[in-house]
Order: structure tokens, then sequence, then C-alpha cells
């Protein structure tokens, strides 16, 4: 089984939905031509990234009743989608979340669990901590969505592994620094790096979608990526500029590399939780 | 030994869509850049005529009387090679008047006084020829306060305040900046003579490497002089730093409201573009 993947990594413009939204629609139309049966769009793509005080002005549910989210749900009737957006629940906390659209019904819904607040980073002053890691199956087999800080903690892929997830989609807005005498920024190196890892270790499919462009001195470098099973890159976007990067995902190939290295197979997760609550203290 | 190198490339690539960027999505499409006849606003020229054409950049020279014609004739290098727009506004008749009624005016403050007329026609020129005033600090002088508040400081934008002297060096050479313009002894041409390094008492190459400890690489003073720079050097700098930090930020505003600007009013420029 294939799936032809799409990833959008867009610019956007900063707290204005209504215009992202036309961007997204654009997006799916054209992926669609294109033949890809999902397409992925970064970290808040729905409402750009160093939001601070418009975090609650921007907000929308991920159900038919949004205005927002019936255009895009409409859109999914065609392809998959993965958008970022700002997820305002019923007790009125504001999420940086993820959703997974397909067949005009929301699949699942990702709620970053972590949020980084330290150096250039304030998350956690302006947003509520999700508090739940769940894969979810989809017409491609299970899914896992993590977005940004989420993957660089070992846990949440790891969790998504046990809980079922062969294709991790991973979504950013990573601000680009560290610039040395290399032709990558250092930011840029350490994402692709773990991305890298991650599709080895857990010998699953890991994409990436990272967004473009400038929030006053800060740039988003781009370079989204889509690794297989055995750890090889399949597709990686420009760096810096705007891209819809399209990735074939030949499904059978976890079947090959897990027949070759089962470290699934061989993953001891009895093991783990007991470890775990000894370390925990219980 | 500390490697400041950066790749001159990349940081093209990024500076150039920043000033592209960061220009258009307020509603310009031009920039206005005062010309010293010095790398720094060479450089940051040359990055403007490549982000937005040269037609679309303002140059201005704004000699003093006691200018170096050097320093003039540099500018007109930029403005030759690049192609971009030219204008020359000297300050003399804008300064002498407040320097006469003076006469005991210290060096320093004649220094601001210019810094700061330079800044006026500037932003004059921003309305004028409808163009973001693009910033010309770097992050060595930035750190150090080695600049003058409200004057060569103000800008719309800044391309390259997070490049020390020595990467900006670097990056004119590779970007096409005269190597007269590189090479020469920094100088802010306040006063016949004045030279940065002689002014600050130590050498950008040294500065720079050991600003890269403090602030990017977070060593506490003590442990610079442990990787071998001398005490007094480092406590002079670390000094610098801390004193000058007003330079660096808004003023603060007394909070009386339940929401003040700076604190809990908190929104990027860029918000709604």
């Amino acid at each position: 089984m294939k799936l032809r993947m799409a990833l959008a990594q867009i610019n956007t413009r900063l707290g204005v939905v209504e215009a992202n939204l036309e961007k997204h629609l654009s997006l799916a139309q054209q992926a669609h031509a294109a033949g890809a049966d999902l397409l992925v769009f970064p970290e808040l793509s729905l409402t750009g990234y160093v939001l601070q005080d418009l975090a609650s002005t921007v907000a929308h549910r991920p159900e038919e009743s949004d205005p927002v989210f019936r255009r895009l749900l409409q859109a999914s009737r065609e392809l998959d989608l993965v958008v970022g957006f700002v997820d305002e629940d019923c007790r009125h906390r504001f999420y940086i979340a993820s959703a997974y659209l397909s067949k005009e019904r929301v699949v699942h819904v990702h709620h970053k669990v972590y949020l980084p607040t330290y150096g250039l980073f304030d998350e956690g002053r302006f947003f509520a901590w999700g508090d739940s890691i769940r894969a979810f199956d989809t017409r491609f087999g299970r899914l896992g969505i993590l977005i940004c800080e989420d993957f660089w903690h070992a846990s949440p892929p790891y969790l998504l592994w046990l809980d079922g997830a062969d294709i991790f989609i991973f979504t950013s807005a990573s601000p680009g620094r560290g610039l040395i005498e290399k032709p990558q920024l250092e930011s840029a190196h350490w994402v692709e790096q773990i991305n890298q890892a991650y599709a080895n270790l857990f010998t699953a499919f890991v994409a990436h979608s990272n967004r473009v462009g400038f929030e006053d001195g800060l740039n988003f470098w781009g370079a989204s990526t889509v690794f297989d099973p055995n750890g090889e890159l399949l597709a990686k976007g420009p760096d810096f500029e705007e891209a819809l990067t399209i990735a074939e995902l030949d499904l059978d190939q976890l079947h090959r590399t897990r027949a070759r290295l089962p470290l699934l197979r061989d993953e001891r997760t009895a093991l783990v939780l007991r470890e775990m609550k000894r370390i925990v203290g219980e | 030994m500390i490697d400041l190198s950066i790749n001159t490339d990349l940081a093209c690539t990024i500076l150039t869509g920043f000033i592209r960027t960061e220009i258009t999505r307020a509603g310009f499409s031009h920039a206005v850049i005062g010309l010293s006849g010095g790398v720094d606003s060479a450089l940051s020229c040359c990055l403007a005529a490549e982000a937005i054409g040269p037609q679309n950049v303002l140059a201005v020279r704004m000699p003093y009387k006691a200018s170096a014609q050097d320093s003039l004739d540099h500018a007109q290098l930029v403005i030759d090679a690049l192609g971009v727009q030219s204008l020359t506004l000297p300050i003399t008749e804008m300064v002498d008047p407040l320097f006469a009624r003076f006469p005991e005016m210290s060096q320093v403050r004649r220094g601001n006084v210019m810094a700061r007329a330079r800044m006026i026609v500037l932003f004059d020129q921003s309305e004028s020829f409808q163009g973001l005033v693009v910033g010309t600090g770097n992050k060595t002088e930035i750190l150090l306060g080695y600049t003058t508040l409200y004057g060569d400081s103000a800008c719309a934008l800044n391309p390259i305040g997070d490049l020390y002297k020595t990467q900006v060096r670097q990056l004119a050479r590779s970007i096409g900046v005269p190597a007269q313009i590189i090479e020469k002894q920094p100088s802010a041409d306040l006063w016949a003579g004045q030279t940065d390094e002689g002014e600050l008492g130590f050498t950008y190459a040294e500065v720079d490497q050991l600003l890269y400890l403090l602030v990017d690489q977070r060593y506490s003073p003590e442990e610079c002089v442990s990787a071998g720079f001398a005490q007094d050097f480092v406590k002079a700098v670390d000094n610098r730093l801390r004193r000058n930090h007003f330079k660096r930020i808004l003023p603060p505003i007394a909070k009386l409201s339940n929401r003040t600007v700076g604190y809990d009013f908190l929104y990027l420029r860029d918000w709604g573009t």
C-alpha cells in the first residue's frame, strides 16, 4: 500500500486566521491535484507562532459548527489534512493543537504536551499543557501526531510507538538559530538528526512539517523531511522557502524493515513499566 | 581558539529574507540607510540592495565639517558599486548652533548630538522616501553599549545586530564590500583621529571572543579568566555589558493599571501582518 503524503511548509500571517485559512484551502487543492492522500501543515499553521496575547483571540474549536473548521472539514473530503491551530476547550483553556481531519470528520486532536518556556520560548506563559499522547487509526494505518518540543522528549514518540503508531507526524514552527560555518543552521541540524533517529529507532515513517518565513527577527527554516523505516530520507523541502513537498510512502516497507530488524517485537514494555514504577517510587 | 566564522551564504539568505519580509509586511517597499563609509553601514546597505533592489534603497551621507574625506569617499564607493539612490545632507548647519551655545561641550556630548542629528535626517527621509530606516549596529557595539541612544542605534529594523564585528567583516568580504572599507580602522569619525579600538581600549578581535564566551556560551567572568582572558579586561567588559543594558531596552513604564505596555500587553511588531 502506498501513501502519497504532502508537507505544506508555509509562511503565515500573525494572528490573521482567515488569510491563513485561504492558504490552507488553496494548498489542499494543489496537493489533491498532485495526487496527495494526506497534507500536513506545520505547528500553528492557522495562526502564526509567536502569538503572545493573541492566543485567546485566534482560538477555534475543531468541530463542524466552527466556521474555520467547517471549511477545512469540507476540504477533507478530497484528502486527509493535519492542521495546526489554537484549541480553546469548553473550560476556556487554550492549547497549541494539531487536528487530523478525514472525510469531513475530526479523527484526532493532539494538544502539545511540552511547552518550551526558556530561552527565546515563552509558550507556557500563554498556553495550557496538553495531557495525553494517543495514536489513532486512519485509512493508512495507525498514526501519531506530536508538536515540536513534544518530540524533543523521548517519551512521547516512544508512547506513540507502543500505542501502535507506524507513521509519526511531527509539526514545528522552529526558529532558526546557531549560525556557524556549516551550510545548515544548528537548530535545523539538530531537528533533522532526531527525526532520522526516531525513524531508525522505531523502524517507522517519520514526517516533519516545518514552517518558513519571519516573525519580527525570528526566521523559520522549513526543510521539512520524510524518513522511512530504515532511516532513509524520502523527501526534503527547500530551506526557508514555501513549498509543497510530496513523498510517496511505501507502507510495505514496514514489513520488510521489521522482518530484518524486530526492535518493536523485542521491546520489553513490562520491564519498562516495572522500572518506571520503581524510579518514580510507586 | 574560538572560531566565530559563519556561513556567509546562509547569513545572506536569512538577512536578505528578513529585510524583505519586515519592510514589505509593514506596508513599505523602500529602505533608508545612513552610510558612514564604514563597514557596518556598507554591509547593511549591500544586504538591503540585495533584498529589495538597489533602486528602492536610499543611502544618505551626512558629513559634519570635521568628518574625514575618506568617510565620504568610501560611502560613495558603496553607492556607486550598488547603484542605490543617494543623498548627501551635511549636518554642520544643524548642529553648529547648539555647539556655539555651549562652547565647553565635551567631545562625547558633541558626538551624541551629531549622532542624533543624523537620526533626525534619516527618519525625515524615511517619511519623505516612504522607506524604513535599516539599522547598522553590530552585536559587539550593542553589547558594549558603544552607541548613542536615539542616535546611531535608532532604526526600524536591524539586519546585522546579531553579528559580531569580526563576523561583519567576514560577511562584508564575501558580499563584495570594497576592501579598503573592511580593512581600515573602525571609527565613529566624530572627531579627528578617533578610532573605536583606541576609545574602547581593546581590539574587536579580542572583545568579540570574550563576548562570545560571556554571552553566547554563558561563561561566568571567572570562567573567562580561566579560559585565558586577562582579569581586568574581563571585568571591564562585564561592567560595560551591565551598565549599558538601558540602551538595549525600552524605557520602563511605571505600572499602575491591570494591563500595561511592556509587561502584560504583549504582541510582536508583526501583529496582524
